[in-house]
């Protein structure tokens, strides 16, 4: 018998949702001041169990233990009076209000503003969080509204503090800098469980981590004494496939299909990004990478590309040679452009619908004469889709909900490369993928480009861009770098560009109906 | 990041009644059920037998063919105004004022009958239900217009409108079309027999708009389920970001759907107007056109789960209305069997949600 329990020990936990068994008989223990690593792919049920030690979920089966004692976490207030903090994946913060203010909202003892104010300063102190205290939500960077979250976590002095997914929102500069405010937590005796599917991440920061897979643990770990290769062995079952990388075939000198032209775009909503100046072309058998961490403006720029802010002014949105600036989406996809949206769920699909009837969101095989659907033809279609990329699912008639999001990543993104468009822009096309899927979904997408299809992918994930992209910008603050190509970009270079710190534009070059190539153009190799 | 606000209470709550699937058949029964325990405590509370009185509205309309005809005479405007509402409701735009739409129709047939003179043939059956759809789809598109121009809210201004359509009709009875022979009532000359819509069974009551309300069934079910415009319009409902990224345009949504539901509470204006009342007077409005809201719902915003919905409700009516001959209860017990029956459903639909999420 060791003389300290641990913190948190979980016993054959197990929840099943109707047919899936989201946590199957899972152990799992975490010692008083260790940085314990969750490991897993989306949908491999690292969610749901943190949500059941969070007291949001309640399993089936199974036994939590809290520094030796059996307790039943009956609700996420029982969890917090046990010392348990959880930083979620998405923020939940008031943009209107202060930093202090948002922090004051979280916690439950009544406090005075003063005394909040103190404590705030006082704790940002002692972790080497930058903050102030008096400004506005609305006006911080990401990572910053990160580091807001995880004040307020430790102000309720937590003796286990949960992050999910922390880093796929920052900078790697900005990743270290919370590696090492973890590290200090942990030094004092807080134990951290850190949830991943970044395998260098939990190697750099974790002592030990449990890996999971298909809702049941593969494995209990030393990270840093393992291989990437066989940490993903335990993820995955089987050894990765590697990504063939398709050499293009189709001439890059060819006239750009999609060209932006000094677009700008003021902010649509209040806390949205306002878009400067923004040029860019994609020629067929391209792609062009955009990088940059979350909310600097993509998501703006995929709308006004897409068709759905139909703000654009004329001239600026030009689509194989024509202007489409003030073209509704579904006409543009008409022409040959598909995108995919970051969010997938109740963006590219309809989470209450069936798969068969989110084809009809872009397709229009199943469409009639008269405007009648023909449900068997959208079955079938969604079939296809199922079958050709692998979207584990009950059949064309499960509703989308019911996908973990990444087969349902798998699925939006299939039925817009299935649609063999002209243009394809796509963002986060492997967000949540697990490695087989994700190398299908980028084999797909070099394919694609292969056949002469200009493509543009956003990502987060910069290696996803290195492996996949000809050539990068980078958008920061709804502004765009210039244009670097691949292989001479460095991860510091772009991860300094990430932050705004970029050099002025040149004008681009390259005429819209001309077949001059710009300077900044790259020829591949 | 947008800041974490209150989503409005209709579509939560749409979203929350359109999404258990089991949910969809249980709690109706269910919410039934307790609706039915309520009223019986309360009728014993008053002092009256629970079983009578509950005999009067579940036994009582369903005795005998009179009973029957009388049954459907209400549920046909109910399940024609609750289709068009269901529409509507399932594209997030929130009708409430069908009512008006209903008054709408039923002057705008009235207008016909008395244009078209003693004289006119059977033709003007026709003509006064095309009037009764173009004088609800007229008043709901004052709705659209202001809520497509100005943003207006459609809940409000539909519902103000309710009130417009009924001063009007008060101005037209009580003024130009009252009956010069009518002994000063309140109330237009009796239409001629060639603008009745003509009987199912002689003898009865009931109507050939019932056969139009199945119809109307029949064809807001294809247009929901079978149709492009109608896909369109229920992706914008549930998921009116999806519809914006699938280029399906909110605009047309709302016309769309304001049109649907205005037309087909006018026509079942008209069809009030020219079947069981035979003539325009301010009693017109019974409140059709808000009990259809629970309908719809009831109906679980289905085409056909409103067809029993429908008879539901007019069960509430004729027990009502029994209640008070019969027992010398208040006729208001409608007014509280609707609003028990809403209730038991929103909380039967909130707690199968809950037990769904836990």
């Amino acid at each position: 018998m060791s003389a300290t329990p641990p913190r948190l020990e979980l016993n054959g936990i197990s929840k099943r949702y109707d047919a899936v068994r989201a946590n199957d008989a899972v152990d799992l223990s975490v010692m008083p001041g260790e940085i314990h690593g969750v490991l897993g792919e989306n949908g491999a049920g690292k969610s749901t169990l943190m949500k059941i030690i969070y007291g949001a979920v309640h399993p089936d089966a199974g036994e939590v233990r809290w520094d030796g004692r059996t307790v039943r976490v009956a609700s996420p207030r029982e969890a917090r009076a046990l010392g348990i903090a959880m930083v979620f994946q998405h923020f939940a913060l008031f943009d209107a209000l202060t930093v202090t203010e948002n922090v004051w909202l979280g916690l439950e003892a009544a406090l005075s503003r003063k005394e909040v104010q103190a404590r705030v300063a006082a704790v940002a102190a002692d972790f080497g969080l930058e903050l102030e205290g008096d400004r506005l939500v609305f006006d911080l960077s990401v990572g910053e509204r990160q580091r807001v979250e995880i004040l307020r976590a430790l102000l309720t002095k937590p003796r286990l503090l949960i992050l999910d997914e922390p880093t796929s929102v920052l900078t790697p500069q900005a990743a270290e800098r919370l590696f090492v405010m973890l590290r200090r937590l942990a030094a004092d005796g807080c134990s951290i469980l850190y949830i991943s599917h970044k395998l260098d991440e939990v190697r750099a920061l974790c002592s030990r981590a449990t890996v999971l897979r298909g809702g049941r643990v593969t494995g209990v770990v030393v990270p840093a004494s393992e291989s990437a290769h066989s940490l993903s062995e335990l993820m995955l079952g089987a050894a990765p496939a590697a990504v063939a990388p398709v050499p293009g075939t189709a001439g890059v000198e060819s006239a750009p299909a999609l060209v932006v032209r000094g677009l700008s775009l003021p902010r649509r909503e209040r806390f949205g990004v306002a878009l400067e100046g923004i040029d860019l072309e994609v020629r067929p058998g391209e792609i062009l990478g955009i990088a940059g961490i979350s909310g600097s403006g993509q998501g703006e720029l995929l709308g006004a590309l897409s068709g759905e802010d139909p703000r654009a002014p004329a001239g600026t949105v030009w689509l194989l040679g024509r202007d489409v600036s003030r073209v509704p989406a579904r006409e543009r996809r008409a022409v040959g452009l598909c995108t995919v949206p970051e969010e997938r769920m109740g963006r590219g699909a309809v989470p209450a619908l069936s798969l068969a009837a989110n084809t009809l969101l872009t397709r229009r095989e199943p469409i009639a004469l008269a405007g009648f659907l023909r449900w068997r033809t959208a079955r079938r279609l969604a079939e296809r889709l199922i079958a050709r990329f692998g979207v584990r699912a009950h059949g064309a008639e499960a509703v989308a909900a019911s996908l973990s999001g990444g087969n349902l990543q798998k699925f939006i993104v299939g039925r817009e490369i299935d649609a063999a468009p002209k243009v394809l822009v796509v963002a986060q096309p492997t967000w949540g993928l697990d490695v087989g899927a994700a190398a299908q979904i980028r084999g797909e997408l070099a394919a694609l480009a292969a056949h002469g299809v200009a493509v543009l992918v956003v990502s987060e994930d910069l290696d996803e861009l290195f492996e996949l992209a000809t050539d990068l910008v980078v958008m920061a603050r709804g502004r765009l770098s210039p244009r670097i190509p691949v292989r001479e970009a460095r991860i510091a270079q772009i991860g300094q560009w990430m932050s705004g710190d970029f050099p002025a534009r040149t004008a681009p070059a390259a005429g819209v109906d001309g077949g001059s190539v710009g300077t900044e153009q790259s020829a591949r190799g | 990041m947008a800041a974490p606000s209150v989503s409005s209470p209709p579509s939560s709550g749409a979203s929350r009644l359109l999404s258990a699937r089991a949910a969809a058949l249980l709690s109706p029964l269910a919410a039934l059920v307790i609706t039915v325990a309520i009223g019986a405590a309360l009728f014993a509370a008053l002092g009256k037998p629970p079983a009578r009185a509950l005999a009067m509205f579940f036994v009582e309309p369903l005795r005998d063919g009179r009973a029957l005809s009388e049954l459907l005479i209400k549920a046909t405007p109910l399940a024609m105004i609750a289709l068009g509402l269901a529409i509507a409701f399932r594209a997030n735009v929130w009708n409430i004022g069908a009512e008006g739409q209903f008054i709408l129709g039923a002057i705008a047939a009235t207008g016909v009958v008395l244009f078209a003179g003693p004289g006119a043939g059977r033709w003007v059956v026709v003509a006064l239900l095309v009037a009764g759809v173009a004088g609800g789809m007229i008043w709901a598109a004052i709705v659209a217009w202001l809520r497509d121009r100005f943003s207006a809210n459609e809940i409000l201004v539909s519902l103000m409108l309710v009130y417009v359509a009924e001063l009007l009709l008060g101005y037209l009875v009580y003024g130009p079309w009252k009956d010069p022979e009518g002994f000063n009532f309140p109330q237009t000359i009796t239409f001629a027999e060639a603008t009745a819509i003509p009987r199912l069974v002689t003898g009865y009551r009931a109507n050939w708009g019932s056969v139009v309300a199945l119809a109307s069934t029949a064809c807001a079910w294809l247009f929901l389920y079978r149709t492009y415009a109608g896909f369109q319009l229920e992706v914008g409902g549930i998921a009116p970001r999806a519809a914006a990224y699938a280029g399906f345009s909110p605009r047309r949504a709302l016309w769309t759907a304001l049109m649907i539901s205005g037309g087909l509470a006018g026509l079942a204006g008209a069809l009030e107007v020219a079947g069981p009342l035979g003539q325009l007077t301010p009693h017109l409005p019974v409140g059709y056109g808000f009990a259809a809201i629970i309908v719809a719902f009831v109906g679980r915003l289905h085409p056909i789960g409103i067809v029993f919905s429908s008879v539901l409700m007019s069960m509430f009516y004729i027990g009502g209305e029994l209640s008070q001959s019969r027992l010398g209860l208040p006729k208001a017990l409608t007014g509280v069997f609707q609003g028990l029956l809403l209730f038991a459903l929103l909380a039967c639909d909130a707690l199968v949600e809950r037990r769904k999420r836990r």
